[in-house]
């Protein structure tokens, strides 16, 4: 891994420290928008059917980066409100959290839109989004029958994924 | 270095009604800081609807790179929120404090008209007193 040198590469199982079922859902979005992978765990709540919900994750996010790219108090230029950043340019975020859970958002510097919604008192997880990444790297972009932005459909990936998330502390 | 860098206060219906800045870069646009609070007004709102389980309020805290936001969103809707240096502690207490006083000397005050900029002497003064305490505490650590 170029880009996350620290994180391990080896898309091995890390034993589940925590028997606690934190998360509630993933979203992978690519930089066009499209929801490449949705997976959830437990949501009892929908309030929209799962197109809008993916077009309304992915407008959340836009929106919370370019505000906190206007935001940003450590540097006096910043451009106008709205401007189209790329990945990796302007001041983004890490999570946000409300009363009834935690965001977390990574974004790869080819666009890659990792979300992961867990419980509210979870812990920092930007080392487990790029774990997660490194499995998208491994099990999706390495699979030769994988076209770049269809939705991901590999069971491996999936039970990877279950098997990890299940695991977060 | 300051433990905060900006607040503002946005009515319910997502328009600005205070802002403050205590940052070292200055004071930002006065158009910025409406859209930028008209667009945490419909983030906070957003946010909610996304939420997995019944019963969300709202973004209480967004951590970004170079700072954290911590808002607070009163019963009434107003919603008070610091800009602050990442990783700054009891953020919370200090909304409910600012929140507070905006009862007492805002509200309470027979000449503010409701959902308007405030423009309260008194408030100002309190407001002042109230970051440069946290401030000093901030420091004190």
């Amino acid at each position: 891994m170029q880009f996350f040198g620290s994180s391990e590469i080896s898309p091995s199982i890390p034993v589940p420290t925590a028997s606690g079922n934190n998360g509630h859902m993933i979203y992978i979005f690519n930089r066009n928008g499209v929801c490449l992978l949705y997976r959830e765990w437990n949501r009892p709540l929908r309030t929209l059917d799962s197109n809008q919900d993916h077009k309304l994750m992915f407008g959340l996010l836009f929106s919370l980066k370019s505000l906190t790219a206007k935001m940003d108090p450590s540097s006096a230029e910043k451009g106008n409100l709205g401007v189209p950043q790329l990945p990796g340019q302007g001041c983004s975020f890490h999570s946000f959290r409300t009363n009834t859970y935690k965001l977390s958002f990574m974004e790869s510097p080819s666009g890659i839109k990792i979300i992961l919604v867990t419980h509210p008192k979870s812990s920092d997880l930007r080392e487990s989004l790029k774990y997660i990444y490194n499995l998208y790297v491994e099990y999706v972009v390495k699979n030769p029958l994988y076209t770049p932005g269809t939705p991901i459909k590999s069971d491996l990936f999936n039970t990877t994924l279950d098997q990890y998330v299940r695991g977060l502390g | 270095m300051a433990a905060i860098y900006s607040l503002y206060i946005i009515n319910k219906s997502g328009g600005l009604i205070f802002y403050k800045d205590y940052g070292l870069q200055g004071r930002m646009d006065t158009n910025d800081t409406l859209r930028l609070a008209s667009l945490w007004h419909s983030m906070h709102a957003i946010s909610q609807q996304l939420s997995p389980v019944s019963g969300c309020t709202g973004i209480e805290l967004l951590e970004a790179d170079t700072f954290d936001l911590h808002c607070f969103q009163s019963l009434t809707g107003t919603k008070f929120f610091v800009v602050s240096e990442p990783g700054t502690q009891h953020m919370d207490n200090l909304l409910k404090h600012i929140y507070e006083l905006y009862t007492d000397y805002v509200l309470k005050n027979p000449f503010y008209e409701m959902e308007m900029p405030i423009r309260c002497e008194l408030f100002d003064i309190n407001l002042a007193q109230a970051i440069q305490k946290d401030r000093v505490a901030y420091l004190g650590r």
